[in-house]
């Protein structure tokens, strides 16, 4: 498989208000994520999280190294458009990324700005909200709409790109769990039918868990990187840096802690039940 | 409680009139407003208001809606019917005091409440029956021959869409900000008018802070959607004109053109 995402020396400051030091994010960061993989970023605030986002499709551009998507630099200003039209982007807030007072008519915003024939837009809106599962709504305004029901309609506008990496920052945090659910839901179904590479940025090890691939960011730097077994198991060094783990590992990481003898990486619900269940029955 | 404000009001629908390019509404509504400014007499705004009901009552709109809109606008057709009526010169009906009632005051007046009515009744049927974006469309469309001229059409459409698509978003900010206010025991119902406008600091200034931040995050948004301005841009729905647009048009034309000859035989 080829890379989606190349980042090698990365280093990157964001002038200082208080005209003291810039504040310094990445200092020689490393990382690459492979094409169809679906990649959850975890960190703290300020770990530079969603700066690392920002680098991925072009909107802040490295001061030194390079960051690479599917071959192209992003400091190549000829292949500016092409590098957002592969590299999709959904924020936070659904309601300050929305354009159109109509569903359909905000997912055809990119479509329409990449300069594609009507008829070809009107066919992609559609599959885009097929796609995210929001077709019913497409003549509504998204001001009536639930969060949830937002942000899978920002998503489609990303969709409508056809682009080849999503990059969500943070797309849940101000959703309800019943939210937080479907866009994770969209997100996963994306990644396996469309073969499209997620990077997930979160603050949710709930939504952490489902990835294939966890990155644990502290500073500007990679702390922990591998699946999310891999990961959360490694409970103390997480706690070290400020980040909680899923309810299941705590609770395996307890019991283990007071003298049980279980599997420390179950970590969804079920897998977690039945390792209770067999200790409790032996 | 701010929910209320209608704004630019759409009804959807699947009329004639809703169909309708909305290049052509707009032409048609400048023909009308020229036509209304001309009428002189009886026949003339009879035929303004034949026109009138034939396009409300092709678009299904209940009039009920359009008399609603005239309510605004109660106080300005009231004192401009009062000062019509009080303060023409003229043959002398009735008079008491220092006001007289001149024959020429009373056609005045009525002529005039007439005109505002119809103007303000023909624009809400615009709105009415036109979807904000359909409107933005059109009026890019028709001031397209600006650019030439270098001057910026494509912004100005594209900041009217997104200022009535933030428009709901902000009046949601707004109650939420004057809650958290009320909550820490503001207190915008009682005092005099000043006490009351400097009550209103606490809620424009995180208002406005908060549009700004939006304003930031949406440019970014865009900027990731692949906005670069309007070169080379596409639309979804592509405005065409049809047979019934140029019906339409010929018969605004019509219209004026009916409404200049009765002007000349003063009708």
């Amino acid at each position: 498989m080829s890379e989606a995402v190349k980042i090698s020396d990365l280093r990157f400051s964001y002038p200082s208000q208080t005209e003291e030091a810039p504040l310094r994010i990445f200092d020689g960061l490393n990382l690459t994520i492979e094409e169809g993989a679906f990649v959850a970023v975890l960190g703290h605030n300020g770990c530079g999280k969603s700066t690392l986002a920002k680098h991925l499709n072009a909107i802040l551009l490295p001061e030194g190294g390079s960051v690479s998507v599917f071959g192209m630099d992003t400091k190549d200003e000829a292949l500016l458009l092409e590098i957002r039209r592969t590299v999709g982007m959904v924020f936070q807030n659904p309601d300050n990324q929305m354009v159109a007072n109509v569903v359909e008519e905000d997912v055809a915003f990119a479509p329409e700005n990449l300069g594609v024939p009507s008829e070809e837009i009107r066919r992609r809106v559609d599959d885009a909200l097929k796609a995210v599962g929001m077709y019913d709504y497409r003549k509504h305004a998204p001001h009536l709409l639930s969060g949830g029901q937002k942000q899978r309609i920002a998503i489609a506008g990303v969709i409508a790109m056809q682009p080849r990496c999503i990059v969500l920052d943070e797309p849940t945090a101000m959703l309800d769990p019943h939210g937080r659910e479907e866009v994770i839901r969209t997100v996963e179904r994306l990644n396996k039918e469309k073969g499209i590479t997620v990077v997930l940025i979160t603050h949710h090890m709930t939504e952490a868990i489902r990835a294939d691939r966890v990155i644990v960011m502290d500073q500007g730097k990679v702390l922990l990187d591998g699946t999310p077994k891999q990961v959360f198991t490694q409970v103390e060094r997480l706690k070290a840096v400020g980040l909680s783990v899923p309810a299941t590992t705590q609770l395996l990481y307890e019991l283990n802690k007071a003298g049980c003898n279980l599997p420390p990486d179950a970590l969804s619900t079920e897998e977690c039940a039945q390792a209770l269940y067999a200790m409790l029955k032996a | 409680m701010l929910k209320d404000i209608t704004l630019g009001q759409y009804f959807p629908g699947d009329t004639v009139v809703h169909r309708l390019d909305p290049r052509t509404k707009l032409l048609m509504v400048i023909l009308y407003i020229v036509a209304l400014f001309l009428c002189k007499g009886f026949v003339s705004y009879g035929v303004a208001l034949a026109f009138l009901i034939t396009a409300v009552v092709l678009s299904k709109i209940r009039p009920k809606a359009l008399f609603k809109g005239l309510k605004p606008l109660l106080i300005i057709i009231i004192f401009t019917a009062v000062l019509n009526l009080f303060y023409t010169d003229g043959t002398v009906l009735v008079k008491f005091w220092i006001f007289k009632i001149t024959r020429e005051g009373i056609y005045n007046a009525f002529f005039l409440v007439l005109r505002i009515m119809l103007l303000v009744m023909g624009t809400f049927l615009l709105t009415y029956t036109t979807s904000p974006i359909a409107l933005t469309d059109g009026l890019e469309s028709l001031l397209s021959p600006l650019k030439k001229l270098h001057f910026p059409v494509h912004e100005l459409a594209m900041m009217m869409s997104i200022a009535l698509r933030f428009i709901p978003t902000l009046i949601e900010e707004t109650d939420k900000i004057i809650s958290a206010q009320k909550a820490r025991g503001a207190d915008f119902e009682t005092g005099n008018i000043f006490r009351r406008a400097k009550a209103l600091i606490p809620i424009l200034v995180p208002l406005f802070v908060s549009a700004f931040r939006r304003a930031d995050e949406l440019a970014t948004a865009m900027e990731c959607r692949c906005y670069h301005g309007g070169k080379g841009r596409t639309k979804l729905k592509q405005l065409r004109y049809r047979r019934r647009d140029v019906f339409s048009l010929l018969l605004g034309v019509a219209v004026l053109a009916g409404i200049i000859v009765l002007r000349r035989f003063g009708l």
